[in-house]
């Protein structure tokens, strides 16, 4: 806390804009390569998925038996980042802990960014693509699928407005000071977007009203997303999906993995943008902790999903069971265990690792045990059938994603990655007046 | 004046009849009109497709929508007052794959698509095995339908299980739900050996012909055939006797192969019928009969029941 005070001496409305506004009206080439290279991979992937529109679903590893792949995995995992969003701004916020202030936008950008993606995956992974409209038009209330798009949509929509509003004032800051620093087109988009806002106290009043409102709302709809989300599978008769637990078992899972994708976003958006003085050690280390909690319940949830039914080992439930623990996916489901949770929470309790860089590295295991952690909820579940599995060739038994299936996930998440980039460059990262505000500067007077 | 009231009175009801109906018709005609404009296919030109009766028949393209619509609507109401059921006695059953082929052919499916299966089963370690035929279970609770999106697989009121691979958009977590395995995804587009056979041919929903590339296939229990009083294809074609079809509400089934019926509650209840997987609540369709007294011990490439070789069968 003691850092926070010393910037708060010096700090004045001229300092903040700046420091904040510095990353939109600067070019950096380093910037610059990372958007290419993830544009050329975006690229790439969408030319493999035009192949797949072709020839059709045959170009990936799925077959009959293990119909659902990487592509449904990484939509739980694009689902589960996304809860990030609600976990910083929603539950962290509302309790009134004010260290979130320069993060939660961030939080919030990965929110829209990653579950955009993940209505984009689903489509990626229908058969019939150009039937999409069918599930407006012929839809059955009764199908988990429906809810789940019913929440997910409604989730997009809250998150972008959870995002724009608080960032009116920013806008209006944007369109009166940055005239001809940027160009003319970007300055028009902040005009546009700024709505007129000129920060009268009756403004004010409302966009606080507001924001109190969408941030209570959107708890029950991120519950509610990754809730559905699970339901896809824990609503069907599969042994390894068949589990009272899985709600819960995926909103804790997804709290991991959002914490881990913020860790990493925090550390390089400070570093790329030199923001040392906003998002502090103080940020990394209540994220450390954050970390650690929602991971002790994971951990818990992990406990009662797995020991409960290999204790009791039912003939059905032990098949599954022996290819995570030792079986085809042994090192799989121990890498995801040891580095997607134990690990970091070992890591967690030491204050020394508590720090940007090693906090960076824990999110990294963080993210891609959590993405390897959806495949083994959604893969090996189904390699087993209740009924021998003959008379079919020997690529249908099993599962290998194929070089176009992966190339089309990681284009996806590259996708993602590229919306967060765009977005953190587009917009200032975190809330100007919301940072003057906390730091006892008055906006209005500069404005 | 109350006369020539009266007389215009029934004579304008007639022209609003009239003009109503002629409203109707012109709606009518105007839709077809719509729904032919949609197809790409020039006017004038034929098509072709297996009618009720199972035998080709030719249209104008301007009737073609009328008869998909058609089709789909008959195939979505099925057959009044019946209630499919197949039983399947597993101790006639020697492996002849007959039944599959049978079933491929008729819906045009690939090698890798088999929505009949017979399984190689073993109970329990040491207790021999037994072949078991494996059609979708036509489940009274299925959990394939309860999951569909869009209503493209659904149970009609004859216990069929059907699917409309015009609606289904590949979403595939029918598969997932099933716990039968039953149902197979059209991966690629269709088989070429049928290419030529079904270029032109109008969706038959009863059929479920021609596959569709990146949506589901299943056993729809040859719901064509059963529409013109035929048995199924696999049922018509087992040369051993191991299938009985009929409807459970006249309590009647017949066998494919010696054409013979019987009373079903009578054949359940002494041979001591059961179904597939009953504690999932499923309530299948598809009941078995225990593989007692199998007919040959020789039929697995030599290997018998008892998993043994047929060498060492006779060292014994």
């Amino acid at each position: 806390m003691s850092d926070i005070k010393i910037i708060d001496q010096k700090a004045t409305f001229e300092n903040i804009k700046e420091d904040l506004l510095r990353p939109i009206k600067t070019k950096n080439w380093k910037y610059t390569l990372w958007i290419i290279s993830l544009v050329i991979f975006v690229a790439i992937s969408l030319w493999c998925y035009g192949l797949q529109l072709k020839d059709g679903l045959v170009v990936t590893g799925m077959r009959d038996y293990v119909s659902w792949g990487i592509y449904i995995s990484t939509f739980v995992f694009f689902v589960a980042v996304a809860l990030v969003g609600m976990l910083i701004s929603a539950v962290v916020g509302l309790l009134g802990q004010k260290w979130i202030t320069p993060i939660s936008r961030i939080a919030e950008m990965i929110a829209l960014a990653f579950v955009m993606m993940a209505g984009l995956i689903i489509i990626v992974d229908m058969g019939r693509p150009d039937r999409l409209l069918n599930v407006f038009i012929y839809f059955r209330y009764q199908s988990p699928i429906f809810w789940d798009v019913t929440v997910v949509t409604t989730y997009v929509f809250i998150s972008a407005l959870l995002l724009f509003l608080p960032m009116l004032p920013d806008l209006g800051i944007m369109r009166n000071h940055l005239k001809g620093d940027v160009p003319k087109w970007k300055w028009n988009l902040y005009n546009v977007l700024s709505l007129g806002w000129i920060g009268t106290p009756q403004q004010y009043k409302i966009l606080h009203k507001t924001t109190r409102v969408l941030l209570i709302l959107v708890v029950p709809v991120a519950l509610a997303i990754h809730t559905v989300t699970s339901w896809l599978s824990a609503m069907t008769l599969r042994p390894g999906w068949d589990s009272t637990i899985f709600g819960p078992y995926y909103v804790t899972g997804a709290f991991v993995a959002g914490s881990g994708a913020v860790l990493i976003a925090m550390y390089f958006i400070r570093r790329g943008f030199h923001l040392e003085e906003y998002i502090t050690e103080v940020q990394f280390d209540k994220m450390g902790k954050l970390m650690v909690l929602v991971s002790l319940v994971y951990l818990y949830f992990n406990i009662n999903e797995f020991i409960v039914p290999a204790y009791k080992m039912k003939t059905i439930e032990a098949v599954y069971l022996k290819t995570l623990f030792a079986g085809s996916y042994v090192y799989t489901f121990w890498f995801t265990q040891i580095f997607g949770l134990l690990l970091p929470i070992i890591l967690g309790f030491f204050k020394k690792m508590r720090k940007p860089f090693p906090l960076m590295l824990i999110g990294v295991s963080l993210v891609v045990g959590a993405w390897f952690k959806r495949l083994i909820i959604i893969v090996p579940a189904l390699i087993h059938s209740y009924l021998p599995q003959q008379n079919y060739p020997a690529n249908f038994h099993g599962y290998e994603p194929t070089g176009i299936e992966l190339t089309i996930t990681l284009g996806t998440i590259a996708l993602a990655v590229l919306i967060v980039s765009i977005l953190v460059k587009l917009f200032p990262v975190m809330s100007i007046w919301e940072i003057a505000h906390e730091k006892g500067v008055d906006v209005e007077k500069d404005l | 004046m109350d006369q020539t009231n009266e007389s215009v009175k029934p004579s304008r009801r007639a022209f609003l009849k009239k003009f109503g109906m002629t409203l109707g018709a012109v709606g009518v005609v105007g839709a077809l009109g719509v729904l032919n404009s949609c197809s790409t296919k020039e006017a004038g030109k034929k098509f072709r497709f297996i009618n009720a009766k199972g035998e080709w028949e030719e249209v104008d393209v301007s009737n073609m929508k009328l008869h998909l619509t058609e089709l789909q609507k008959r195939g979505r109401e099925g057959i009044h007052n019946k209630k499919f059921v197949k039983v399947i006695d597993l101790s006639k059953c020697k492996n002849a794959q007959i039944c599959m082929s049978a079933c491929q052919k008729a819906h045009h499916l690939r090698p890798e698509q088999p929505i009949m299966n017979v399984l190689r089963m073993e109970n329990s370690n040491g207790t021999g095995f037994y072949f078991m035929p494996k059609p979708c279970q036509h489940c009274d609770n299925p959990p394939c339908t309860k999951v569909c999106p869009v209503d493209a697989t659904f149970k009609r009121e004859d216990g069929i299980v059907l699917i409309d691979n015009e609606r289904c958009i590949g979403c595939r977590f029918c598969i997932a739900a099933c716990p039968y395995s039953a149902r197979v995804f059209n991966w690629s587009d269709v088989d070429p050996r049928y290419a030529e056979e079904e270029k032109d041919l109008i969706y038959n929903i009863e059929l479920n012909v021609p596959q569709k590339k990146g949506t589901i296939s299943k056993c729809i229990f040859s719901a064509d055939r059963v529409r013109i009083g035929k048995l199924p294809y696999c049922v018509s074609a087992c040369p051993n006797g191991v299938y009985w079809f009929g409807d459970f509400n006249e309590d009647v089934v017949t066998n494919g192969t010696s054409k013979e019926s019987t009373r079903l509650s009578t054949l359940l209840e002494e041979k001591g019928a059961y179904t597939l997987i009953p504690e999932l609540g499923t309530k299948p369709r598809v009941y078995y009969l225990p593989p007692v007294d199998r007919l040959s011990k020789y039929d697995y490439n030599g290997i018998n029941y008892l998993g043994e070789k047929e060498a060492d069968q006779s060292e014994e």
